[in-house]
């Protein structure tokens, strides 16, 4: 590096320039609170058994194996599109029913497959963590997942 | 060692290398886990065994980083560390949290956000065990010789401790949730750290290599500067598809693309100083390690972030073991290795002997670079093929697992192997040295200015 560029003038820049782009993303990500909470997700249906089911979901730590929107272990399928892909759109009642069982049933015990764990959830458990999934999959997220395969 | 304190580094990287151990174990049961599902399948799930190897990596390179600190910045600041007994009770409070952390979730006490699943009271000890640790070193930085080096690692210092505050906030609006929890993690990893990391490598620049000083800074400057003006705004890069606006396709992916730029820099600064100095350093493995590390996160972090960090790849990527191929060879390259190659050339200082276990040293470093390699490269073509199937062609999820298992298979073999070198470092560090090398280290390897 040049002569020109001491530094003095490199420590200056760094500091500028890093609270610079901070207060940027401090704004953006204040625009991005509030695009959330009037445009891309319904808070008007994020109703006390969604965020009951949220803490079903987190005391489990369904995360460590499941992705949500794409983030989280990758050992076992996207949930964040999971009430699509059981027909939730169409057939509601069926969807809940279908993923329900599916939670129930678990483990398999088939040998060379991979092994979900029994939760032990009361219905309520259950019925929160679904109501928490099917709003979910209502959020805005662009298009993604590219299809229901998640 | 020129300051007596200077030796609570030692345990800091005792304790350090003790989660190392813990993180590969849970890594290679999780590897085993992916090709042998019912091993274990009763007993610990798998979610369980990944939150241990994830919690085990994050809290042993945060006392790694601890243990870095206490090791340089009496030298930079040209005084003992503020206190030593608190060091050690910040040290005995933080392992006393991992440990209990480990024990419980294997009793199934855990939170459930990626991460953050300690529970409230170790989330708090965490808290406090920053706080003593910022006092600690800040009172010793101020009272001292002020460098660029101390300056900007204290910066990444604090950064990590404000941050690390968001783990407090969790909205019950999930899209809410995940804007604030990437205030943690992004910021941390492709944010703070990189600050440690560079002012941590400028120092090992300053001491192996005998380059000025001036010119050495500078680089750290020039250096942090474009990680954090990339760094900061690159963010976006996981604002994609979770609720955010659109806009952040735009933002995320040209600023998380210029990401990189750090990295290059960090390369051509430590093979130019290297070269430049003509210093040869006795200590060979540190210094293999020091260039080691920014090649690999230039690798990791770098090109395979870049790989899948622009929008519209990332919608076909985002989730798929094209992620697990970059997050592992990111976090080795770029703070496994760095605290690795500091530990290295700490390690004689503080046991008072010229370098020591070279040709084992830098045998385990090439055997752990070359597994991690073949792991990564084997994730990513496991990625490759999962993008195809399951996101181009729509196939369901587990049965494109079975597709791609031959791939799991070579991640497991490349994981044992890690762990091999792994304990060959940890013999080529802790083993035992003969007496006769036992009084050479204070007249060979005193450090330049």
């Amino acid at each position: 590096m040049s002569e020109r560029f001491t530094k003095s003038a490199a420590r200056n820049v760094f500091y500028g320039g890093s609270v610079f782009f901070f207060a940027i993303f401090v704004g953006l990500t204040a625009q991005s609170h509030w695009h959330i909470l009037t445009t891309s997700t319904d808070v008007s249906t994020l109703t006390e058994s969604v965020v009951r089911g949220k803490e079903v979901w987190e005391k489990n730590s369904c995360i460590n194996c499941h992705s949500l929107l794409g983030e989280g272990a990758y050992f076992a399928p996207e949930l964040g599109n999971v009430w699509v892909r059981y027909g939730g759109k169409d057939d509601a009642e069926a969807a809940r029913e279908g993923l329900i069982a599916w939670m129930q049933s678990q483990p398999t015990g088939i040998e060379g497959r991979r092994q979900m764990p029994q939760f032990h959830l009361t219905d309520q458990e259950l019925n929160d963590l679904v109501d928490f999934l099917e709003w979910t999959s209502r959020i805005n997220t662009q298009n993604w997942p590219p299809n229901d395969a998640g | 060692m020129k300051y007596a304190s200077q030796c609570v580094a030692y345990w800091y990287f005792t304790c350090a290398m003790v989660l190392f151990g813990v993180q590969i174990l849970a890594g290679a049961l999780a590897g085993t886990v992916y090709v042998l599902p019912n091993v274990l399948s009763e007993l610990l799930p798998f979610n369980i065994i990944r939150m241990i190897h994830t919690n085990a990596l994050i809290v042993w390179l945060l006392m790694g980083f601890f243990g870095c600190a206490y090791y340089l910045v009496p030298e930079e600041a040209e005084r003992d560390i503020e206190s030593p007994f608190l060091a050690y009770v910040q040290l005995g409070l933080l392992m006393f949290g991992a440990l209990a952390a480990v024990v419980g979730y294997t009793q199934g006490v855990h939170g459930g956000r990626e991460f953050l699943e300690q529970p409230l009271w170790i989330k708090i000890a965490i808290v406090v065990v920053a706080l003593i640790f910022l006092y600690n070193v800040s009172m010793t930085v101020l009272k001292g010789r002020r460098t660029a080096v101390t300056n900007v690692l204290l910066l990444g210092l604090w950064g990590i401790a404000v941050f690390w505050l968001f783990a407090f906030y969790a909205p019950d609006n999930l899209s809410l949730d995940k804007v604030y929890w990437w205030y943690i993690v992004h910021l941390w990893v492709e944010g703070v750290w990189e600050l440690v990391m560079a002012s941590v490598l400028a120092f090992l620049m300053i001491k192996t290599t005998g380059v000025d000083r001036e010119v050495i800074e500078k680089w750290l400057y020039a250096i942090v500067g474009l990680a954090l003006f990339s760094g900061l705004l690159g963010t976006g890069h996981h604002y994609y598809w979770i609720g955010a606006p659109g806009y952040w396709q735009w933002i995320g992916s040209i600023f998380s693309a210029l990401e990189i730029a750090p990295f290059f820099a960090m390369v051509i600064f430590a093979f130019k100083m290297v070269f430049k100095g003509r210093k040869d350093h006795p200590n060979r493995a540190a210094v293999l390690w020091s260039l080691g590390c920014t090649v690999g996160a230039f690798f990791g972090a770098g090109i395979w972030g870049f790989l899948h960090t622009l929008s519209f790849v990332n919608y076909y990527t985002h989730g798929t073991q094209v992620t697990a191929a970059h997050g592992h060879l990111a976090f080795f390259g770029a703070y496994v290795m760095l605290n690795l190659a500091l530990i290295t050339y700490a390690m004689p200082y503080l046991r008072g002997k010229a370098p020591y276990h070279q040709t084992l040293n830098i045998l385990s470093f090439w055997i752990m670079t070359g597994a991690m390699t073949v792991m990564t490269f084997a994730l990513t073509f496991a990625g490759a093929v999962q993008v195809h199937l399951q996101r181009v062609m729509g196939i369901s999820y587990m049965e494109v697992q079975d597709q791609i298992a031959p791939f799991y298979w070579v991640r497991l073999g490349s994981g044992v192997l890690v762990a091999i070198a792994a304990l060959m470092y940890l013999w080529s560090v802790f083993g035992p040295v003969g007496e006769r090398k036992a009084t050479g280290a204070k007249v060979a390897v005193q450090p330049a200015e």
